[in-house]
């Protein structure tokens, strides 16, 4: 039943309701499919007797008519959503085997609509990084191979690696922090999968597996059980194979929260409905600043190409200008960990996971952090410290979230002058091998996100949509800005190019 | 901005990380770098800017003050590493 793993989670969700294969069916696929995929590492953990389980729940109602809008289709959750009862980790040594009392918002609410969980899905350790490079559980492998590599060459590279406990070096990264989400669904390992995006966790991924990624507007989903990265940047969004799957997900996900102070109370929109409204008449703006020194000339094509496939459909085209874009992941790099300084505190060895002892309580502390944190979560709990201590305050934080303003205010006066919507590039680059930025300095790393983290900074709603590929043969993806709690405009307009550069043609299975 | 081996060593106890004398040089290495990329903010002129606090204009929900949750003491050590009598135990603090 290989077939089924290949289908639109729309398509899923239609042929559930005609009957025309049934729920347990449809998982078994996907759970055969996740259990011949170790060699990516998509999964750090597999729940198939609580999937089998929860899909003949879902026959049940199909077969009463009382099916939900979600009923019986398999997904993925990254481990950064607690789970109930189900181990999660966010990718951190320093949770160990933590299992959750509770539930997220976003999960019980895909559970509540019928959703089935295949298992927790491997990211960067407290979804800190643009490669998934920095997991505990290792890194994971993009199901798209570099060029002139075989299967064989593949598979024997991540076994010889696996057995020298070493990183399989020449592969790709599918981007992160959600590179387990996004190389999942890539792969058809679920139909579709959650993410979150701090500074481009969900959009730089998708765009290097050729997959669908919306972070919504700041609020929009609550926050309430998903492990905290930086509070004020946090969103929880869904990768997707087309735009259309991406709106249904979103659609369930998404809604104000009791739980969380910081969602929205607006009522969800129908965002399915809004896919297919199309861009006749609406402003697209195309801001100067993000063409940048270094951007590969492929990408800079694209993007031109983007616009016009968006204006051929009726759109019209504005050149913009944001000018203070540069300042955005400088500002990124203060903000976010000291936020991350803050809310990892809570890591001390005494309430959960690890615990290292030491002569006295504060020894105990140090110990347990410093064998449960990995070395980018070190660093960058260190920055924050450094930036929020006594004395640099104002020179640091206090700046940085004035320029964040700043960057707000940029978004706010083109949306008060009639743009509907924003096009950039989603990454400067296409995906890059495993290892090749181990050595070099953590900036390089950072200028992943230089298109992705203004949204964040502005709190406004972004989707990354696959575009093309480049001259090696890997996706390039192309990134759509909205104004706030105008994800609809961004669903409308990313069917558009989805329409114009086709659906993407994923990479054929090597990996069993 | 950049720091001293001092100063990692002070920030890596205020963060609460053990940090050993081996690894000093080269997380100085790291910090500065990360300290000189964002060093270009200095050329931001922020006169007059208010600090951004809340990234969505909305006024912080308030619910009434009733205990609507509690009573779950298992539950909340469940996942306590060392744990008795409904307590998380700690090294000793006070002498």
């Amino acid at each position: 039943m290989t077939e089924l793993i290949e289908l639109s989670l729309a398509e899923a969700r239609d042929g559930l309701e005609a009957k025309r294969f049934s729920a347990s069916e449809l998982t078994r696929a996907h759970v055969a499919a996740v259990e011949r995929a170790r060699l990516l590492n998509a999964y750090v953990l597999e729940t198939p007797e609580k999937a089998m389980q929860q899909a003949s729940y879902s026959d049940a109602r199909l077969r009463r008519g009382e099916a939900r809008p979600l009923e019986g289709l398999p997904i993925g959750v990254k481990d950064l959503f607690c789970t109930k009862g189900v181990r999660t980790t966010a990718g951190s040594a320093i949770l160990g085997d933590f299992k959750p009392d509770y539930e997220s918002t976003v999960t019980s609410h895909l559970w509540r609509d019928g959703a089935i969980m295949l298992g927790k899905l491997n990211c960067d350790e407290f979804a800190m990084g643009s490669s998934n490079e920095t997991s505990a559980f290792g890194p994971v492998v993009s199901p798209w191979l570099p060029p002139n590599w075989d299967r064989a060459r593949a598979r024997s590279t991540i076994i010889k690696a696996t057995a020298e406990r070493e990183v399989p070096q020449g592969l790709l990264v599918p981007g992160g922090s959600s590179g387990g989400s996004a190389a999942a669904v890539a792969a058809r390992l679920c139909l579709a999968a959650t993410a979150t995006d701090t500074g481009g966790s969900i959009r730089q991924p998708a765009a290097f597996t050729g997959t669908v990624g919306m972070k919504p507007t700041y609020g929009r989903c609550s926050r309430f059980g998903t492990v905290a990265f930086a509070s004020s940047l946090d969103q929880a969004g869904p990768i997707a194979r087309s735009v259309r799957d991406c709106a249904i997900l979103l659609g369930s996900m998404a809604g104000p929260d009791p739980r969380d102070s910081t969602s929205a109370e607006i009522p969800v929109p129908d965002f399915e409905t809004a896919v297919s409204r199309g861009v006749k008449g609406l402003k697209i703006g195309i801001p100067k600043e993000y063409r940048m020194d270094g951007m590969s000339g492929e990408i800079e094509k694209l993007w031109a190409e983007g616009g016009r496939w968006l204006a051929q459909a009726g759109a019209e085209l504005v050149d913009i200008s944001l000018p203070h874009t540069a300042y955005a992941l400088p500002a990124y790099y203060i903000v976010a960990p000291a936020e991350a300084s803050s809310n990892l505190a809570r890591y001390d060895g005494v309430r959960y996971g690890l615990r290292v002892e030491g002569r006295d309580v504060i020894e105990m502390y140090e110990n347990t952090r410093a064998a449960g944190f990995g070395r980018e979560v070190k660093r960058r709990v260190m920055i924050g410290a450094y930036v929020l201590s006594a004395g640099y305050f104002d020179a640091y934080y206090l700046r940085a979230q004035k320029t964040r303003t700043l960057i707000k205010r940029d978004f706010e006066d083109v949306f008060a002058a009639g743009i509907d919507a924003v096009l950039t590039p989603a990454t400067p680059t296409a995906a890059f091998g495993i290892g090749e930025k181990a050595s070099a300095s953590p900036i390089e790393m950072y200028l992943n996100d230089v298109f992705t983290v203004t949204v964040n900074m502005a709190g406004l709603p972004g989707i990354s949509v696959p575009a093309g590929l480049d001259a090696k043969g890997l996706p390039l993806g192309l990134q759509l800005i909205g104004r706030p709690f105008d994800e609809e405009t961004l669903f409308a307009a990313g069917q558009v190019i989805e329409d114009a550069a086709g659906r993407m043609v994923l990479p054929k299975v090597w990996w069993e | 901005m950049s720091v001293d081996t001092k100063t990692v060593k002070r920030v890596a106890h205020l963060a609460r990380i053990a940090l050993p004398e081996a690894e000093v040089e080269r997380m100085q290495v790291e910090l500065n770098a990360i300290l000189g990329f964002v060093e270009q903010l200095a050329k931001v002129d922020v006169e007059g800017v208010e600090p951004m606090t809340s990234v969505t204009p909305m006024r912080l929900k308030q619910r009434a003050d009733v205990v609507t949750e509690g009573d779950m003491a298992d539950a909340v050590l469940a996942n306590a590493p060392i744990s008795d009598d409904h307590y998380f135990v700690v090294p000793k603090v006070v002498e």
